[in-house]
């Protein structure tokens, strides 16, 4: 295992860290106009990601900081390549932060502080999933590292379907969050729209497996040709089901969030076998174009220097996040939010 | 417009809009912590009170602030992807060192200074606000070591076209970090004082919420004037830095046309343009002064523009005025602070209106000389975007066209718009409203109930 190599993992699990936590603030996001039907359940369902979701967004900064030091060149194609795609992400969570924070200190604009909320809520969820389905589909490139497609080119069948798919993922996560953390009618309306998101998105994934089986052979044959690949499978799969055992149950809310969670470990851990040892595949363009771990790596030094960071700020990082986990843990309140 | 002057402009508008919330953030946070500090010993309502409202002006303005990062996180990327390549070797670590080290920090006790106030004990609150200040010093910290890289970089060597690693510490601490890294913070901290005084004067302009306005002005003005002292003498540390590494940015400053013996330092002047692209200074200026405050001696010599081909120098005029209006303000804010606090033993300040007025004029004019200092820094360095390594037009990204940047930069002054009249009504709403009511506070805290509206914290 070279150090490029374990950079490679450790940005993926970066990354697959940031859609589990921040993926529920989003989710939460975009059921938010229609599961909030009261101002007090408004006020809940913003106040039970309110403590949390900022530090959840940071860790999609240090993921793409990550990449930016590990890999430049993987920075550079995908930031500027899916320049429109990656500015509306941004317009998108600019729009989320700003609202979540100025909703309760401001009555006069609260109309839109609550259609920003959705919206920066539901562009990120639905694009960083097209991403995904860009860079396992694989995208034309040159020799520099620089995308020559165009943008509609991202838009193509498969990444919509990647995206779509990612998207009732994002909000299956988000409404069993809500689930856990509220109570009354607005519990009993996020676990309704738990069973209806879930079960779209558990066609939808068979859907996008069989598009990838069939039209990126190469991520398949990936996954199905090593160990690692099958163990991520057997982890989706165990996932899946045990999620939809406790989604069966009274009372199985947390257990059926950390399902998702799970499930979510599955998929990212299964496209990361897929796509490995490239990170961008080339796609319409020569094999020697795609943006592969060793040719786009950084120096022995830079990725040293950032795994000793990461090894000692990771574990100070997890435990004071789940010091404050804890101290918010429990059904939130309507009175909470009045800060 | 070509690429790279659209990409220019749009990342000089992003980050100069994002550094308008970070100086009070880092500035109001400092109020925060003392206040926190105050209320954490003495356990009164007033002192929570007092606190509270720094906490909101505080909170509110973070927000923006970390909306406003992530854009200059993903603009290396997205219009700067040359140079992303380049140095993403060297640029890319403190990048990623700052996510880990600094913005989880500030992100995750945010939360408990948000939504704590009633579920974690007075110390844990307390801790919780210095460690959301902490955070913030420790992230302009890993950003000013990036920053300084790209103006005096140390710690690499060249291979296969990109900057390749060689000592971390050397190009984490380059020559140019510690200075700036102080200025910087310091003239963050002034900001903050401004705007504390600047609140209490139009208290006591109103004569309203006396007490508290007393109290915060006090020590605004005290640590203010601290921070007003010490700005020339770090600038001029960075100066000193400047002259060694960025001979050709300091002559831009003081437009030193050819290298000479006893060079002028102006206090403030205009420029004109000759006929072979030099400019003339006309002004005021101390003769020999610039030689002798960079190297004690009138008579040194100081190395001109001359020194470089026409292609390599900045644009004199802006990086002259720029570079001039901080420090006219710089003296400005001494002068001010000064008097406030001679009224203030006199006990005449309240009284004294002008000079209220004058303290709130300084919120704009301290975010204005901070900009301008950032204008003379950055703009002093170009055409390079790496300070001799790579200039600033080769850094662009191939793959973004000019109409996808026009596009963007639209949207950018669009949102960015909204948010700051946003911003701007919340932010004077809570002036407005003032420190919470110290007697409504004990009534709910006598009764256990959920307090009212906007007196829960
Ligand atoms: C000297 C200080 C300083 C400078 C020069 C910059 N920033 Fe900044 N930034 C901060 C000081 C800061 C801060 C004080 O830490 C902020 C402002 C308010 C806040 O929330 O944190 C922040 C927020 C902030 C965030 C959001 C963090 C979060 O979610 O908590 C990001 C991603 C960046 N910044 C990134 C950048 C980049 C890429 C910059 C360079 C181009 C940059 N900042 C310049
Ligand atoms: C926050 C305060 C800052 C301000 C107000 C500021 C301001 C500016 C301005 C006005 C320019 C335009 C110069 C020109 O085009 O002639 C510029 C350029 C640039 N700055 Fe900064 N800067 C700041 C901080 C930073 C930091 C922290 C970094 C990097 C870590 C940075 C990186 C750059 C880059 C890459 C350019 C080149 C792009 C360009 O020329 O516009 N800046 N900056
Ligand atoms: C009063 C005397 C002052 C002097 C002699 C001075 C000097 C300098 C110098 C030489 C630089 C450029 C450093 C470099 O590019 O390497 C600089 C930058 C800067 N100045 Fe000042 N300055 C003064 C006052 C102020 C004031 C009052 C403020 C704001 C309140 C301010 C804010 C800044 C900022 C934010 C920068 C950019 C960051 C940096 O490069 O350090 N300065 N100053």
């Amino acid at each position: 295992m070279t150090l490029a190599n374990i950079w490679f993992f450790l940005v993926a699990l970066l990354l697959t860290v940031y859609v589990i936590l921040d993926g529920f603030d989003l989710g939460v996001g975009v059921l938010y106009p229609f599961v909030a039907r009261t101002e007090g359940e408004k006020r809940v369902a913003r106040a039970s990601i309110g403590p949390i979701w900022d530090g959840n967004e940071v860790w999609l900064i240090s993921g793409a900081g990550a990449i930016f030091a590990a890999f430049p060149m993987v920075y550079a194609m995908t930031f500027s390549g899916f320049y429109l795609a990656i500015m509306l992400v941004l317009f998108g969570l600019i729009l989320r932060a700003v609202s979540l924070e100025f909703r309760h200190k401001d009555e006069g604009w609260k109309r839109v502080w609550d259609g920003a909320f959705f919206l920066g809520s539901l562009v990120p969820s639905m694009l960083v999933g097209c991403a995904l389905g860009n860079v396992i589909r694989g995208v034309p490139m040159d020799l520099r590292g620089d995308y020559t497609g165009t943008f509609l080119q991202l838009l193509n069948p498969y990444s919509l379907l990647v995206g779509v798919t990612g998207l009732f993922l994002i909000v299956t996560h988000g409404a069993a969050w809500l689930a856990v953390k509220s109570e009354g009618e607005l519990h009993v309306r996020a676990l309704r729209c738990r069973k209806i998101t879930f079960w779209v998105f558990a066609v939808l994934a068979v859907a996008t497996s069989a598009a990838t089986i069939l039209t990126v052979s190469r991520a398949s044959d990936n996954v199905f040709g090593r160990p690692l690949g099958w163990f991520f499978l057997a982890v989706l799969a165990v996932a899946l089901l045990y999620t939809i055992w406790q989604m069966t149950k009274v009372g199985g809310e947390l257990k059926s969030f950390l399902g998702s969670a799970v499930i979510i470990i599955g998929l990212a851990g299964i496209a990361a076998v897929g796509n490995f040892p490239e990170i961008v595949p080339a796609r319409g363009t020569p094999p020697e174009t795609s943006l592969t771990i060793a040719r786009t790596a950084s120096g022995h030094l830079t990725l040293l220097v950032m795994l000793i960071v990461a090894l000692i700020g990771c574990p100070i990082v997890l435990a004071y996040t789940a010091l404050v986990y804890r101290t918010f843990r429990g059904k939130t309140k309507a009175a909470d939010a009045e800060y | 417009m070509d690429a790279a002057m659209l990409a220019r402009i749009q990342f000089a508008f992003t980050i100069s809009y994002h550094f308008i919330f970070v100086p009070i953030s880092i500035g109001v946070g400092m109020m925060v912590v003392l206040s926190e500090h105050r209320y954490y010993k003495s356990g009164i309502p007033a002192d929570k009170a007092a606190s509270n409202f720094w906490i909101k002006l505080f909170t509110a303005t973070f927000a923006i602030g970390v909306a406003t990062g992530i854009t200059m996180e993903f603009a290396f990327g997205a219009n700067w992807a040359n140079y992303s390549r380049f140095v993403g070797n060297i640029f890319g670590a403190p990048l990623a060192a700052e996510g880990l080290l600094a913005f989880f920090l500030e992100s995750t006790f945010l939360g408990v200074l948000l939504f704590g106030r009633k579920k974690v004990s007075r110390r844990f609150y307390y801790v919780s606000a210095c460690l959301v200040w902490a955070g913030a010093l420790l992230s302009a910290l890993w950003i000013i070591i990036a920053n300084s890289w790209m103006q005096t970089p140390q710690g690499y060597k060249i291979e296969g076209g990109r900057a390749v690693l060689t000592s971390f510490w050397a190009a984490a601490f380059n020559p140019s970090t510690a200075p700036r890294y102080f200025h910087t913070v310091a003239s963050a901290l002034l900001m903050g004082c401004f705007v504390v005084a600047g609140v209490c004067a139009w208290y006591m302009l109103k004569k309203r919420h006396l007490h508290f306005a007393r109290q915060a002005m006090l020590w605004a003005i005290s640590v203010g004037l601290v921070m007003a002292l010490a700005m020339p003498l770090l600038g001029h540390w960075g100066a000193l830095v400047a002259a060694e590494h960025q001979p050709v940015k300091v002559a831009a400053f003081e437009n030193v046309t050819d290298t000479e013996d006893g060079a002028t330092l102006w206090l403030f002047g205009w420029l004109t343009k000759n006929d072979d692209g030099t400019y003339d200074t006309h002004g005021i200026g101390i003769p020999k002064g610039l030689s002798l405050i960079l190297h004690l001696n009138p008579d040194a010599r100081v190395t001109g523009l001359d020194s470089v081909p026409a292609a390599d120098r900045p644009p004199e005029p802006i990086v002259f005025q720029s570079y001039h209006l901080m420090i006219g303000l710089g003296m400005l804010f001494v002068l001010v602070l000064l008097l406030t606090l001679v009224m203030h033993y006199l006990k005449r300040l309240e009284n004294a209106r002008w000079l209220l007025w004058s303290l709130i004029a300084c919120i704009p004019l301290a975010l204005l000389a901070i900009n301008m200092g950032w204008v003379s820094a950055e703009v002093g360095r170009q055409p390079w975007i790496v300070q001799g390594l790579m200039r600033t037009t080769d850094g662009i990204s191939p793959a973004v066209s000019t109409g996808e940047i026009w596009t963007t930069l639209g949207l950018f002054g669009l949102i960015y718009l909204v948010l700051f009249v946003a911003w701007l009504r919340i932010f004077v709403g809570i002036i407005r409203k003032g420190p919470e009511d110290v007697v409504e506070m004990l009534e709910a805290d006598k009764v256990g109930a959920p307090a009212p509206a906007g007196a829960g914290r």
